[in-house]
């Protein structure tokens, strides 16, 4: 009866088993393709240009020094405001909102994680970037905090999500112990709970900047597109420009194969490494903390 | 006649941990035979090795023969490698501690095994369907509601559309794992009677969840230690004259 | 399990704490609400302006006067094709990968390797992608700036949201129904296929839509590989260039001079309650199974 049944089945097994594999090699795939264009920048351009401070690619100066600093500025930026913000609004959806509260608010955080970055970066040169420059009377709105502005609610969802879910975790019985200890709520939340759930609100943080450092269009669109190495945190109101957008904008236009094509393909590996990195240690994170559990609760 | 001949079975699970050490048993047809004795004692282990459903726990070394007779009298080894396990599973029948009845409707869950094995004939399946009902002795209650899902039914009904469910393929064996232990005692009554109707036409192994229940429906009983097996006996006898004193010992609830 | 309680609280007296934590709540339900509002600002001022450019016309119409005037139908029509097309790649290859990673992948190494390369692929920036499509399926293997390329390179971008949620509903169907299939006779496929797929759809669309609507937002991995601001005509075959809502919008609000506002506002609306629309759907899909469970 199940002959015919057989030799499907095992096709079907046998499909199923190589699209669970795909994920390697679409990841292998990734990784030679960057490697093969933007490997070649690293003999074609001299290390010291590469990290000069002067990226100029008509004179064929690509030092990408600004561009990292501009990443990392835009970055910091949108941390200092989405990370405590974050936090704080997980810990309110959390732990002190009503249930009907909780109802609106979690739907909406996830509804959010939806804007596209192109529609954040069209309302920042809109209405952002002239607002900043009026209010804050600069003679350019596009600048390095623009953008920060714009990728602090680009990560914000994640974080709150994240985070959110790691409180939930965190077991109802530490509550109530402190509860019995004659502790307030308000300082259950703070000396109980989140730093129970801290392992996941630093996953949760670790993802949000992750996603800060690989945004592109609302960057491109806002921050001024301007190469200049920042010198510190006061250059957060002029303009600057990251490596994503970077690319975003130069690729477009030049010659395939070319010197300053391959230059923003090793740009695209610096990126691809950077991303990497932090998202396997946030990874790692969890499945320590998996482990970690597992062995407390068998 | 012995149904089921258990010869020297051993069985390990893969963190070491030993489960059954030297069984061997026959386990005679047309009977109830019962399993019973203290928990981690490995009855359920040895119910799931006749329809080889350990293959899906982590169970690593087993050794020995569990040789299963059929009406002409020809025997398969149910460990054997190249064994058709699916032809198996529907010559053993198996009823679960907690009533498990699958996300579809009262006569889904029933049809499900003859789907699966390529029937189609839907004269076939209805008909299957009402007299394993009727076997259950489930049929009148649940007749007018055949599409309603399966888990509108109360506790002790779904345990019968699982006992149901298992007899809808006409298996040779019905291997039941505790299987009133979440129902009350009138729920229990009815399947403890049903079973004694069932057995005139299949052989039933049946692990209890009490030594009474042992007692009440024990044609034959075999009695489980951590691992081995201390005495089989006829029901009549182990209960009220064991020839073990570890039996004996059980029995009289001197521990458990 | 005692919690590390770091400091003796009592020495502050009653008032003073109920004090703190009236004051601390009401600072952290401010801060929340507040951020909500601004969020909710920034969407309603684009939904709001958006909405009165949006006639007939501009959804069905083709642009004219250089993008200046008219409609944006080209895009619309660019965007869904993208959909479509990355939706034929990596519906089949995500969901078969997370049936793979929930019944079948065995708890070793490779499998270790296969989750570490989904979370790699899941944190990918999107300009990244856009390279990737650039040196493989546009130059490497000659399609050209097409959709097929841009299809190729959204659908692996898609591929790991995909595969997270269908993997969580697969894994969320109890374990109990599983058992009792193979005990009644069932093949490993035939229990897949008939118990655990019907239960875990609900995820599963759940997450087919919300790795699709990526696809329909995300401007960097079509900038070069599929992507074209003005074409005369739509798009006939999958090798042609496409236009496309984010991109366009990208264009029209950076690169035009003198481009109308309220054309601008329209194509973010239109963008925007498409995509906001997809995620809502998906939500809602998630909570009503939810609520419908037989288990």
């Amino acid at each position: 009866m199940e002959t015919t049944l057989d030799w499907k089945e095992t096709l079907i097994t046998r499909m199923i088993r190589i699209a669970g594999y795909s994920a390697i090699i679409f990841v292998a795939l990734i990784f030679i393709y960057l490697m093969r264009e933007g490997l070649p920048a690293l003999g074609e351009v001299p290390l010291s240009n590469l990290l000069s401070s002067r990226w100029y690619p008509i004179e064929n100066y690509f030092g990408m020094l600004p561009l990292i600093g501009g990443t990392l500025l835009v970055t910091i930026g949108a941390s200092l405001i989405a990370v405590p913000v974050g936090i704080l609004t997980a810990v309110y959806i959390a732990e002190i909102a009503p249930q009907w509260a909780r109802e609106i608010l979690k739907p909406f955080v996830e509804i959010l994680a939806g804007i596209p970055s192109v529609v954040l970066g069209f309302f920042g040169i809109l209405i952002l970037a002239p607002d900043l420059r009026r209010v804050l009377d600069l003679p350019t709105g596009l600048t390095a905090f623009a953008g920060a502005l714009l990728l602090a609610v680009t990560s914000l969802p994640t974080i709150v999500s994240i985070s959110e879910d790691a409180l939930y975790a965190v077991p109802k019985s530490f509550r109530d112990a402190a509860v019995a200890l004659g502790v307030t709520r308000w300082q259950t939340i703070w000396y109980v709970t989140v730093p129970a759930a801290r392992t996941g609100i630093l996953t949760a943080c670790m993802l949000g900047i992750g996603r800060t450092v690989g945004e592109t269009m609302a960057v491109l669109m806002v921050t001024g597109n301007a190469a200049i190495l920042p010198k510190g945190l006061g250059d957060l109101f002029a303009p600057v420009r990251t490596m994503t957008a970077t690319i975003a904008a130069e690729m477009g236009e030049v010659a395939t194969g070319s010197v300053h094509y391959h230059v923003l393909f090793l740009i695209g590996i610096v990126l691809f490494v950077i991303t990497l990195v932090v998202n396997l240690a946030a990874a790692s994170v969890i499945f320590r903390q998996r482990k970690r559990a597992e062995r407390i609760l068998s | 006649m012995d149904k089921i001949l258990i010869e020297h079975l051993f069985l390990n699970y893969s963190d070491g941990t030993e489960s059954l050490r030297d069984i061997n048993l026959g386990i005679p047809a047309y009977a109830i035979t019962v399993l019973f004795g203290p928990a981690g004692g490995g009855k359920s282990t040895l119910l799931r090795t006749i329809n080889r459903l350990n293959d899906l726990a982590d169970v690593t070394a087993v050794s020995g023969r569990v040789m299963l007779a059929d009406q002409a009298g020809a025997v398969v080894d149910v460990l054997d490698h190249h064994l058709d396990v699916i032809a198996l599973r529907r010559r053993v029948g198996m009823v679960f501690a907690r009533p498990i009845v699958l996300p579809l409707s009262i006569r889904g869950n029933l049809t499900y095994s003859l789907e699966v094995a390529g029937e189609r004939d839907k004269t076939r399946l209805e008909a299957a369907v009402e007299r394993s009902l009727t076997q259950a002795a489930l049929w009148d209650e649940v007749k007018d509601r055949l599409d309603d899902p399966a888990v509108a039914l109360s506790g002790g009904q779904q345990q019968r559309l699982c006992l149901a469910r298992s007899l809808v393929l006409e298996p040779e064996v019905i291997l039941l794992d505790e299987p009133t232990s979440g129902l009350d005692p009138i729920s229990t009554t009815k399947v403890e009677a049903t079973l004694q109707e069932l057995k005139k036409r299949y052989t039933i192994v049946l692990v209890p969840h009490s030594v009474q229940q042992a007692a009440r429906t024990a044609d034959y009983a075999a009695f489980f230690l951590q691992g081995e097996l201390v005495e089989f006996s006829p029901g009549k006898t182990i209960f009220t004259a064991p020839r073990d004193k570890r039996t004996e010992d059980y029995v009289e609830g001197r521990f458990g | 399990m005692s919690p590390k309680v770091k400091r003796n609280f009592k020495t502050k007296p009653i008032i003073t704490r109920n004090l703190v934590q009236l004051l601390g709540f009401g600072a952290l339900s401010g801060i929340t609400l507040l951020t909500m509002f601004l969020i909710f600002l920034l969407v309603g001022v684009i939904i709001v302006r958006g909405a009165s450019a949006i006639t007939f016309d501009f959804i069905f119409g083709y642009p004219s006067n250089g993008m200046k005037a008219g409609g944006i139908w080209p895009a619309i029509v660019g965007t869904i094709y993208l959909i479509l097309g990355s939706a034929i790649f990596s519906v089949p290859l995500g969901i078969g990968a997370s049936i793979y990673l929930s019944e079948y992948a065995p708890d070793n190494r490779l499998t270790q390797i296969i989750r570490i390369a989904i979370i790699t692929l899941a944190g990918i920036p999107s300009v990244v992608y856009g390279l990737f499509g650039l040196g493989l399926f546009v130059l490497y293997m000659n399609m050209g700036t097409s959709i097929l390329a841009g299809s190729l390179t959204l659908a692996i971008m898609n591929l790991p949201v995909i595969i997270s949620t269908t993997e969580e509903a697969m894994r969320s169907v109890p374990q109990a129904f599983r058992v009792v299939s193979i005990s009644l006779g069932a093949t490993h496929w035939q229990t897949i296929r008939r118990i655990i797929l019907p239960q875990a759809l609900p995820g599963m669309i759940t997450g087919v839509i919300l790795g699709l609507e990526r696809a329909a937002g995300e401007t960097a991995p079509i900038l070069f590989t599929a992507a074209a601001f003005y074409l005369p005509r739509l798009p006939h075959s999958p090798f042609d260039q496409t236009m496309a809502l984010p991109y366009h919008l990208y264009v029209i609000s950076t690169q035009v001079p003198g481009m109308p506002q309220e054309i601008q506002y329209g194509t973010a609306f239109v963008l925007l309650v498409l995509v906001l629309g997809m995620n809502l759907a998906a939500t809602v899909i998630r909570s009503r199974a939810r609520a419908r469970r037989q288990w």
